[in-house]
């Protein structure tokens, strides 16, 4: 049966040009990069290669780069050490968010609300954007952190992380942002957008998973969260995944360079899928707005459905994408990010993901959209909302 | 997720559609909530002659749905009455502790469809009762 993988924005697959780099760090150059011996001084310079390379890939400086295993980790790290640190030092206990982030920083938030931080979750407009003037409203002399992320997972909008930092930075608030969705697809420049801290991750970029980064301005300074070794500065306690952070590295590299390329390629197909759905199903709607927006994502409302019987038709014609629905978590509660651009909550639960990427072709959107018009009608059939 | 019988039931659910003159029609769920089940149904004589169902929701409400209607099909009233959403959930060999509720909808809209029944038969002012209290 042919498949076809649209949940790019889930995980992607290891470019093999990565894949190849990584190797010998796991059979023949397996030193601990803390150890003293040549073994560890051979891992070390891996690492130090690595954390270059990362960090001129997003114009830092190499002290800033900061290995974790993963986005989750990153995302943590940065509302608690940040929270805790400066708390301490400024008295500032209010924290800002917005109410799409990804549950990592949503419920890291949420954590600190629980050690007595205030907390404000900023509303989007109906596309799924941050106004930095609602950001300006909720901004006080207490505010001592916010945290928006780049581009959102499930419906891609794209913040303007750069004028929503200056306007955190006017009240003396430090601005962190979750980036995890938006690297594969956007050239970061630090020093550009100025945010104080940043998320990312090895394996939305074809990339190893179990690895992340959190990029911190030299000057800033959270609390540790990982204690114990003296790994990252003593930052971040941990035996350092070598072959993973060498992947990631590369895997960065090959992003930002392959970037223009790429983008084209995958803008072009997610286009053509959403043109053809348009014509070709009745009563659809594309969620979030599609100006500022990552190229590889579009997420799709069928009205009449629910969203993991048609995921799961789909899954038996071999093809992979993601529901924001519900039902597949366990909660009878919608997608949060749907509900905060205002999708009818009768609807919402018939929402899909398609996450387009490099190794997409164009017959596989096609063959997507042939057993979408199937399953569609055929589950549009089975409900009794439908009136078509 | 899902064990091979309720991934069938979904595949190819039984008894989809609406039943024709149809004496029995029970819908229960909401959009909101993610899950809508109806069933209509031609009694006879206290026997579930015909049961068909539409549903709106996820794998496990459509595979309780067709199960459920296979399993009342030519029983009666009674029968119908006694089925429990716990043997609808034997029948499909288990469903994933969230996914629970789905079967619960199942009975419900059974039992909607039952009572739905027995008030059309009071209102055409029938002399005998059905065989169902």
């Amino acid at each position: 049966m042919k498949r076809v993988y649209l949940d790019y924005a889930a995980t992607t697959p290891i470019d093999k040009r990565v894949l190849e780099v990584m190797t010998p760090y796991m059979t023949d150059i397996y030193g601990n990069a803390n150890s003293v011996h040549s073994y560890g001084r051979e891992a070390a310079a891996a690492v130090d290669n690595a954390r270059r390379t990362i960090a001129d890939c997003i114009n830092a400086k190499r002290t800033e780069i900061y290995f974790t295993s993963g986005g989750t980790e990153a995302n943590n790290w940065a509302v608690k050490g940040t929270a805790i640190r400066y708390r301490e030092e400024t008295g500032r206990n209010h924290i800002i968010t917005t109410q799409i982030e990804h549950p990592s920083l949503l419920e890291s938030v949420k954590y600190m609300e629980k050690h007595g931080f205030d907390v404000t979750f900023l509303p989007v407009d109906s596309d799924g954007t941050v106004k930095p003037e609602t950001l300006e409203k909720a901004l006080t002399d207490k505010t001592v952190l916010v945290s928006v992320m780049t581009a959102n997972n499930e419906i891609g909008t794209v913040q303007p992380v750069k004028e929503l930092a200056e306007t955190a930075h006017r009240r003396g608030a430090l601005f962190h942002t979750d980036a995890v969705q938006a690297m594969s697809s956007m050239k970061i420049d630090v020093r550009d957008t100025n945010a104080d801290l940043m998320s990312f991750s090895g394996h939305k970029i074809y990339g190893p998973k179990g690895i992340g980064v959190l990029f911190v301005k030299s000057g800033v300074k959270p609390d540790k969260f990982m204690i114990g070794g003296h790994q990252e500065r003593t930052m971040r306690g941990g035996t350092t995944n070598v072959p993973a952070v060498v992947g990631m590295a590369e895997a960065l590299r090959l992003t930002v360079e392959e970037m223009e390329e790429n983008n084209k390629k995958v803008r072009a197909l997610r286009d053509r899928f959403i043109e053809r759905i348009g014509a070709e199903i009745p009563r659809i709607r594309v969620n979030g707005g599609m100006k500022n927006r990552v190229p590889q994502n579009a997420n799709v409302t069928f009205e009449f459905i629910e969203g993991e019987s048609l995921l799961l038709s789909l899954d038996l014609a071999g093809i992979a994408c993601s529901s924001g629905s519900a039902c597949s978590s366990g909660s009878l509660e919608p997608s949060h990010v749907l509900m905060a651009i205002g999708v009818p909550v009768e609807i919402a639960h018939g929402s899909i993901r398609f996450t387009f990427g490099k190794n997409t072709e164009e017959n596989d959107v096609d063959y997507v959209v042939d057993v979408l018009k199937r399953e569609v009608e055929r589950l549009r059939k089975m409900s009794p909302l439908t009136s078509l | 997720m899902y064990n091979e019988k309720v991934m069938n039931e979904f595949r190819a659910p039984a008894n989809v559609g609406e039943v024709e003159n149809a004496n029995a029609v029970g819908q229960v769920g909401n959009a909101a909530c993610g899950d809508i089940m109806k069933i209509t149904m031609r009694i006879e004589n206290g026997i579930i002659e015909e049961v068909r169902f539409q549903t709106y929701g996820c794998a496990a409400a459509v595979a309780t749905s067709s199960i459920a209607t296979k399993m009342i099909k030519g029983k009666t009233v009674d029968e119908a009455l006694a089925l429990t959403n716990r043997e609808v959930v034997e029948e499909l060999g288990g469903l994933p502790a969230q996914k629970i509720h789905c079967s619960v909808l199942a009975e419900g809209a059974i039992k909607a469809a039952i009572k739905n029944y027995l008030e059309n038969y009071k209102k055409e002012g029938a002399v005998a009762e059905p065989s169902a209290r």
